[in-house]
């Protein structure tokens, strides 16, 4: 068999989602064949990207010409080794959370579910446009497609809380992106005549050092996706959405097109070295260290699992910012390498969130007290998934952790090391702190007050989750530990980038 | 598509004839449904000729006609270069959409008894504007206009309420000042330059230099268009003119007659005094700029706080007529281009806008924000639309809106005006919660006993027009090609000097001054 040209597959990846999403909302009076599709899309949407990984790892770069926008400025895209990244990541949680979503959909017996397939697909296209974006303009359109389109799967539960949440999620995604990064697009299109990702930058000599600056923290403050504070309320407010949302959309998929943009900006539009000769790189180093250590705190606090999640989510984005501003070899390694081990880690963990409250109803992590006996397997995964976080061996997790900390060594930036290693040790505390209850403390006596509520499930005695759910959890708990085994794949790729092998 | 040569030549003095009679016609039928009729046959064919002077113009040809046979400057001549062709092309085509909207939505609001005097007064304000548009002689645009002011109060005051006639009377007396103050504008010029051909004046001023009475008769012509084109702090009309006025008379005015005011501006700014005397002496630039922003900020801000959706789009317009204001202001060949580009990006959302909420009114009688509620599960078709329109507004990408807007973003960081491109971005932000409001409302569930949770989608005759805004909303998003190129064109001739030398033959009335 014959391999299409990359260009195709990589056409194919935004393609075959939005075709999926219009199937999807086509079969929604079949369930069975409606999540056939999806995860028949996903597969094959991997099976492109991987594709297109093996000929982009021996120096490919497909581009694909969509059409003439503004002159100077056209649909466009390109695959390169970062994208590629993000896509492989988007690409294979995909479908194993669609996997994940049939067994807590139905189990949940969620209302509009052909509405949340439709828009999930539409927001996976969304994503991969965001990866496979040529230019700045191009990626802006995909960004903000993307806020639109996940915006009813926030507010899905059509509750007041649901709608609050949603148009929170609105205002600060699409304000930071007109007010903020459309001002940064336009001037570095005023400044450097081009909007077009070019390794080792576009702006040197065309900006002065002081506007670099401010564009950067521009481009930073405007991609509100990455959470840097203080446009950070708009993530934690989204866990009112389906569990599967906030496992691929809200750990995954958009929050890290949100890093991701911030990265490529970093290297293709700034280039490391003016970057650092700018100086804007270090004051948002200093902002995102300030954000890990503050969300880190905040989630030590929330006692609602998925707010808690949340929190650790907002913490760990802004290591991916840290390593993306301080752009030496060792942060861009980085901060590419957390964008893959924390999907993981934090996928995982809300698959578990996920599974306990299916299985017992309970959203409260001083209500999940000796629930590990009940549900072994879940809340074994969630111990891998929190050691992933964390950064400890062996697990994927280690591999970035280490990067970003030789990152700050390299700068001399001796204030982030302390934030990374605080951290850490806040992690430590904030996630550990669940698979120990669970397994150590003695059950709950009494049932808890929301259990049960709805009628169905077994509230009293609580079993495993659904076998999809179970499946699913497996996958990316493995993953997490594949990830620390075989990491090269990764590291040739970002070395294609950044010179690694010195 | 090919016309006889004989009837080619004759395409400017048919942009206004055709219009012209369809009014005459319309008068005389004197009939509530036929009237529609002429009005509606002329649009077509007015548009047919707009984008058959475009298709030129396109090209970058300027098509001049001596009207009468009479060589300008002894007779009046119609001028069509890239700039007016593209406001031809969207006052010809904003009617054309309203009117077919108009059938059913006018004759549910408007006595029938009046209707075909509505059609004619519609006619007569299309042919003063398209006049205004075309015409090369500055006495002229004075004539048009006050055909297309006094056309423009009858329809307003035929509104369906009585306050109609009170938002039509505070249209008149500001837009009579202003039309005197244009007048007195033209009067000095005259006194100083001894003619009234455009051209000959940019020449004659270019020669001749300034003085006082011609830095006095700038001001008068920019403040008296100013008023009709309602530029803060001028603007004091309009809202309550385009909330009292039919729905899709709103439509009409809100898409072509403030356009064309900022048309004759542009024009008088840029061709007649030149840049040098307008920006660099009478420092009119700085005045524009002031004001944009003024109107920006007030229409943003005002238009927030609006609970009736005709009025909040009125609103909206001030600040959308301050974006156009400002890249006029910015003086330079992107921000000219950023003008021209809004005027026809705006025209296109703004009338998709108005019919929308023309197809509520027909529907449920109100178009209060509070009466909306629930409306978008009954009218799908007009409510998706509507947000399509309004994203558009917002200047989402993939919208025609968002092109506009990158240009006048590019325009402004051009000049380093960073806080200008700020304002701009903050004041899109503003319309995304002004419009939210208007979207979020209509897709709440209705209360039971609201006219809203009853009602049905609006007949296809007011969807159509609807529709094919929304999806052209959506088109110039994707590809501004075609009409980039007029505004770019635009924007180079209006960069250089106004050529007059090579089309006017020398006339003994030029030796004597």
């Amino acid at each position: 068999m014959t391999i299409p040209a990359p260009e195709i597959l990589a056409l194919g990846c935004i393609v075959l989602p939005l075709l999926c999403g219009g199937l999807v909302a086509l079969a929604g009076r079949y369930p069975d064949l409606r999540e056939t599709i999806t995860l028949a899309t996903g597969i094959l949407v991997f099976a492109f990207i991987v594709g297109i990984y093996v000929e982009v790892a021996q120096g490919a770069r497909p581009q694909i010409f969509l059409a003439h926008f503004l002159p100077g400025i056209d649909f466009a895209l390109e695959v390169e080794p970062l994208g590629l990244i993000f896509a492989l990541v988007a690409g294979f949680l995909w479908p194993v959370t669609s996997l994940y979503a049939i067994g807590y959909m139905r189990a949940h017996r969620e209302r509009n579910q052909t509405r949340f397939y439709a828009c999930f697909a539409l927001s996976i296209a969304c994503a991969m446009g965001v990866a496979f974006a040529a230019n700045l303009v191009t990626l802006f359109v995909f960004y903000e497609l993307l806020t639109l389109a996940t915006w009813p799967l926030v507010t899905h539960a059509g509750t007041p809380e649901a709608k609050r949440a949603g148009r929170l999620y609105l205002l600060i995604l699409l304000s930071t992106s007109i007010v903020l990064q459309l001002l940064a697009i336009a001037w570095t299109w005023q400044a450097a005549g081009s909007v077009d990702f070019r390794l080792g930058g576009i702006l040197q000599g065309r900006m002065s050092e002081g506007v670099a600056a401010l564009v950067f923290c521009l481009f930073a403050f405007g991609i509100g996706k990455a959470a840097l504070m203080p446009f950070h309320r708009w993530l934690p407010a989204a866990m009112v959405a389906p569990t599967p949302v906030s496992a691929l959309l809200h750990a995954v998929a958009v929050v890290k097109a949100g890093v991701f943009t911030l990265l490529k900006v970093s290297v293709y539009i700034f280039g490391p070295g003016f970057l650092l000769a700018s100086g804007g790189g270090r004051i948002i180093a200093f902002v995102a260290g300030f954000t890990i250590v503050v969300a880190s705190v905040v989630a030590i606090y929330k006692d609602n699992l998925k707010a808690r999640l949340a929190w650790s989510t907002i913490s760990h984005l802004s290591y991916v910012i840290l390593g993306a501003g301080l752009a030496t070899v060792w942060g861009v390694a980085g901060a590419a390498l957390h964008i893959v081990m924390h999907a993981f880690g934090k996928i995982t963990l809300f698959f578990c969130a996920g599974a306990v409250l299916v299985a017992t109803h309970r959203k409260r992590i001083s209500e999940l007290d000796g629930i590990g006996r009940k549900m072994p397997l879940t809340m074994g995964a969630f111990a891998i998934g929190s050691l992933c976080i964390i950064g400890l061996p062996p697990l994927g997790g280690m591999w970035s952790k280490w990067s970003l900390a030789l990152a700050t060594v390299d700068a001399e930036q001796w204030v982030l090391l302390a934030a990374l290693l605080l951290s850490s040790m806040l992690s430590m505390a904030y996630l550990l702190a669940i698979p120990v209850r669970a397994f150590l403390y003695p059950a709950a006596a009494k049932e808890p007050k929301d259990a049960s509520r709805s009628g169905e499930g077994p509230g009293e005695s609580p079993a495993e989750a659904p076998i999809a759910c179970l499946v699913a959890i497996g996958i990316t708990s493995i993953g997490c530990v594949a990830l620390f085994v075989f990491p090269d794949p990764l590291f040739d790729l970002i070395g294609q980038v950044v010179p690694l092998h010195r | 598509m090919s016309l006889p040569a004989g009837l080619e030549a004759q395409l400017p003095a048919l942009q206004i004839v055709v219009p012209l009679m369809a009014a005459l016609i319309a008068a005389l039928l004197r009939h509530p449904r036929w009237a529609w009729w002429p009005a509606t046959i002329a649009g077509f064919a007015s548009c047919a000729i707009a984008l058959l002077l475009a298709k030129s113009a396109a090209r970058g040809e300027v098509t001049i006609y001596a009207l009468g046979g009479w060589i300008a400057p002894f007779g009046i001549e119609y001028r069509i270069d890239a700039l007016n062709a593209l406001v031809l092309v969207i006052i010809n085509f904003a009617s054309l959409f309203a009117l077919v909207h108009a059938r059913r939505s006018v004759a549910a609001e408007i006595r029938p008894e009046r209707i075909h005097w509505l059609y004619c007064a519609w006619m007569l304000c299309l042919t003063g504007l398209a006049g205004m548009t075309i015409t090369g002689d500055a006495f002229n645009v004075f004539v048009f206009l006050e055909i297309s002011s006094l056309a423009s109060y009858i329809l307003v005051a035929s509104g369906p309420k009585r306050d109609a006639l009170l938002a039509s009377f505070r249209y008149l007396i500001p837009g009579s000042i202003g039309a005197t103050f244009f007048l007195i504008g033209l009067g000095l010029l005259y006194m100083q330059t001894g003619t009234l051909n455009m051209a000959d004046i940019a020449q004659r001023i270019g020669e001749g230099g300034t003085d006082r009475t011609i830095a006095a008769g700038a001001l008068f012509v920019v403040i008296g268009i100013g008023v009709k084109a309602a530029i803060f702090p001028l603007h004091a009309w309009l809202p309550s003119a385009y909330e009292q006025a039919p729905s899709s008379v709103a439509a009409f005015l809100a898409g072509a007659s403030t356009k064309v005011s900022l048309y004759v501006l542009m024009r008088f700014i840029f061709d007649i005094f030149g840049i040098d005397l307008a920006f660099g002496a009478l420092d009119i630039d700085l005045l524009l700029m002031v004001l944009a922003i003024a109107s920006v900020v007030a229409g943003s801000l005002v238009a927030v706080q609006q609970e009736e959706v005709k009025r909040l789009l009125a609103w909206s317009s001030i600040a959308q007529i301050g974006y156009m204001t400002l890249g006029m202001a910015l003086g330079n060949p992107a921000g000219i281009a950023a003008s021209a580009l809004h005027l026809f990006n705006h025209a296109l959302m703004k009338v998709a806008l108005f019919l929308a909420i023309g197809n509520f009114v027909y529907r449920t009688g109100s178009s209060a924000l509070g009466s909306l509620v629930g409306a978008g599960r009954g009218m799908p078709w007009t409510m998706a639309a509507f947000v399509v329109a309004g994203m558009s507004l917002v200047g989402v990408p993939l919208t025609a809106g968002f092109v506009s807007k990158w240009y006048l973003l590019a325009a402004a960081l051009e000049r380093d005006l960073w806080p200008i491109a700020l304002l701009i971005l903050v004041s899109s932000v503003v319309a995304a919660i002004y419009l939210w409001r208007v979207a979020s409302a209509a897709y709440e569930p209705a209360p039971a006993d609201s006219p809203a949770a009853t009602i049905v989608e609006a007949p296809w005759t007011m969807l159509a027009p609807l529709l094919l805004l929304a999806l052209a909303n959506l088109w110039f998003g994707v590809d501004p090609s075609p009409v980039l190129r007029l505004a770019e064109q635009a924007a180079v001739q209006l960069s250089v000097p106004f050529e007059s030398a090579e089309i006017i033959a020398p006339s003994p009335l030029s030796d004597t001054n």
